[in-house]
């Protein structure tokens, strides 16, 4: 118990001090996470407004494809991502693995079927109808696929947090391929579970605060988004 | 006569294999108000989907002001001299303004453009006060006239109506339908109309198209079809309850002598004796006259009857009249009073052989 109540005090030190590796940790997860985030919604939103609205042979197929990417384990990303940047590997000529570079990648990987699989249910949900409703505005194809985004955005900037708040909070990938090297590839889950395992637990604790200060905004936003609904 | 402002051939349109519709022809005048009505899932919305170039034709040809209109790039131009209203208003998430602004928006309009004409169809359709409010927060009349508004800003040549009263309560629709009629009389918009009201459908439109099982079967002005229905089905949605069968008899100048169960009812109409027919009787040009009076009218057709069961609407009454056959009238409650009429009475019942219109039977 003392060990836990002289952790958090210290947590708090370390944060209201402005602790230069923690913050240089914390800022190295923000901009990894952000980046990877940002690659995901390009790909995951095309993706999944694409699927959402044609239909075409296997469609099914790749609805199920992407709903099981929403669930695929970091750690398997993880391997495959070292797979793939592995000095004899596919692109093992870029010396990718143990960069922010490949955390991002990975955490890209992770993150795109849960913006796709969220994008897709979103358009999908919108009235069958206000696809027609806006070509009948006049819209071009182009136009009608921009002006259905809009529409689902509320639900698509769920799809945003949902990819970071799940990137930001998972450590299995990034510790497989960024190597938790000080300094350079270290973030905030990475580095809880170094501190933890070395019983360094007040820097632990303060990361860990960190982290959860992170997915409680994400939540509350979220949980704001929800709750708005479509006009009639 | 000028060139129809649209024309419709051969249009046919199927689901899943199965054929939905099929319009062998239908001519749309310019400035027409042209109602589609006929039961739930007869294809009045998929024809207007099919006029708006909506939905994925297998076959037929429609001519916009003359010319046809193809998949390609004139389908876009076309789209852009028509509107559409959907029973839901289905507006975006937006304000009230931007929603008015939409089609004007995808045209590539100058925003110095638009303000004028958002705001002076905001205040046609009555919502100017809601401007800046958000499409979400308004009232279902509100959204309806805020689709209307986003709707006509375009000042569309052609504006299609997909039952867009069906969920307004009755004051709501009431003053929209008014608030319609005001700007399509000074625009002088053709409009196409599919509704399953047939009230909304008399009082608006030139012309009426019933339309049964993906087709037209009858297409006329609003008294035509209300007082000589084609069919069967015609009949009973314009409110005929009398469909009596029977055969002719005697056929002289016009007039006609049809055996109903050994009754004759005199009819005009020109069919052939020995012919199976179908005569129909509005409820509202059946006379009631108490039992033994001397009637003191013109009608042809005079019985006695008993009345089988009273119903009651409020300011009109349904009476089943029991005279051999089964002849429906109604009564308004001041008759009802002034004959006490009641349930099991014995009443004279007339209407004109002109009121009889006479159809083929279908069982021939």
């Amino acid at each position: 118990m003392e060990l836990i109540i002289e952790g958090i005090r210290k947590a708090i030190w370390l944060l209201f001090t402005l602790d230069p590796e923690v913050l240089g940790i914390t800022w190295l997860s923000l901009k990894v996470s952000g980046t990877a985030t940002f690659i995901s919604l390009f790909i995951g939103i095309s993706l999944g407004t694409v699927v959402a609205l044609t239909r075409f042979p296997g469609r099914r197929l790749v609805v199920s494809l992407i709903n099981t990417g929403m669930g695929v384990p970091p750690v398997v990303v993880g391997l495959f991502v070292t797979i793939f940047l592995w000095r004899n590997g596919p692109l093992g000529l870029f010396e990718l693995l143990y960069t922010p570079t490949a955390i991002i990648i990975a955490q890209a990987v992770i993150a795109t079927p849960i913006v796709a699989g969220i994008s897709l249910a979103s358009i999908q949900k919108l009235p069958e109808a206000l696809r027609l409703q806006i070509l009948a505005l006049g819209a071009t194809r182009a136009q009608m696929i921009w002006m259905l985004i809009k529409e689902a955005r509320l639900p698509l900037l769920a799809a945003v947090m949902a990819g970071f708040g799940g990137v930001i909070s998972e450590v299995g990938a990034s510790i497989m391929v960024g190597g938790n090297i000080k300094g350079y590839t270290r973030v905030l889950t990475t580095a809880t579970v170094m501190e933890t395992g070395k019983g360094n637990f007040d820097i632990a604790i303060a990361l860990g605060v960190i982290l959860l200060i992170f997915t409680f905004c994400i939540n509350a936003i979220l949980t704001g988004i929800q709750q708005r609904e479509r006009p009639r | 006569m000028s060139v129809p402002i649209l024309e419709v051939r051969g249009l046919k349109v199927s689901r899943g294999g199965v054929p939905v519709l099929d319009i062998s022809e239908l001519t749309v005048q310019a400035g027409e108000f042209l109602s589609l009505i006929g039961p739930n899932g007869t294809g009045k919305s998929t024809l207007l989907l099919g006029l708006a170039g909506l939905v994925k034709r297998n076959a037929g040809e429609i001519r916009f002001h003359g010319r046809a209109i193809t998949n390609g790039s004139d389908m876009l131009e076309y789209r852009r001299h028509l509107a559409m209203v959907f029973q839901e208003p289905l507006l975006f998430v937006a304000t009230v303004y931007d929603n008015v602004a939409s089609g004007l928006k995808i045209r590539g309009m100058r925003r110095s453009h638009i303000r004028p004409l958002v705001e002076e169809h905001l205040e046609l359709f009555g919502v100017a006060h809601l401007s800046s409010r958000s499409a979400r927060k308004i009232s279902g009349g509100e959204a309806q006239r805020t689709s209307l508004a986003r709707a006509f800003a375009t000042n569309p040549e052609l504006v299609l109506l997909d039952e867009p009263f069906v969920s307004l309560d009755p004051p709501t629709r009431e003053a929209i339908i008014d608030d319609l009629g005001r700007v399509m009389q000074t625009r002088r918009t053709t409009v196409v109309m599919a509704t399953h009201d047939r009230m909304d459908a008399l009082r608006m439109s030139n012309r009426i198209a019933f339309m049964e099982g993906g087709g037209i079967v009858q297409v006329g002005p609003p008294s035509e079809v209300m007082h000589q229905p084609v069919n069967q089905t015609v009949a009973a949605f314009v409110g005929i309850e009398t469909m009596l069968e029977g055969e002719v008899r005697d056929s002289s100048a016009g007039v006609l002598v049809v055996d109903i169960n050994g009754r004759s009812i005199a009819a005009a109409g020109s069919f052939t004796p020995g012919e199976r027919v179908m005569c129909l009787v509005r409820p509202e040009h059946v006379m009631i006259f108490p039992a033994g009076s001397s009637t003191e009218s013109s009608a042809r057709n005079r019985f006695t009857g008993t009345v089988r069961s009273v119903q009651s609407f409020g300011l009109i009454h349904r009476l089943e009249i029991d005279c051999g056959f089964l002849l429906i009238a109604h009564v308004t409650s001041l008759a009802m009073e002034d004959l006490h009429l009641k349930q099991g009475m014995t009443v004279n019942a007339a209407f004109k052989a002109t009121s009889v219109h006479v159809i083929r039977s279908s069982h021939s």
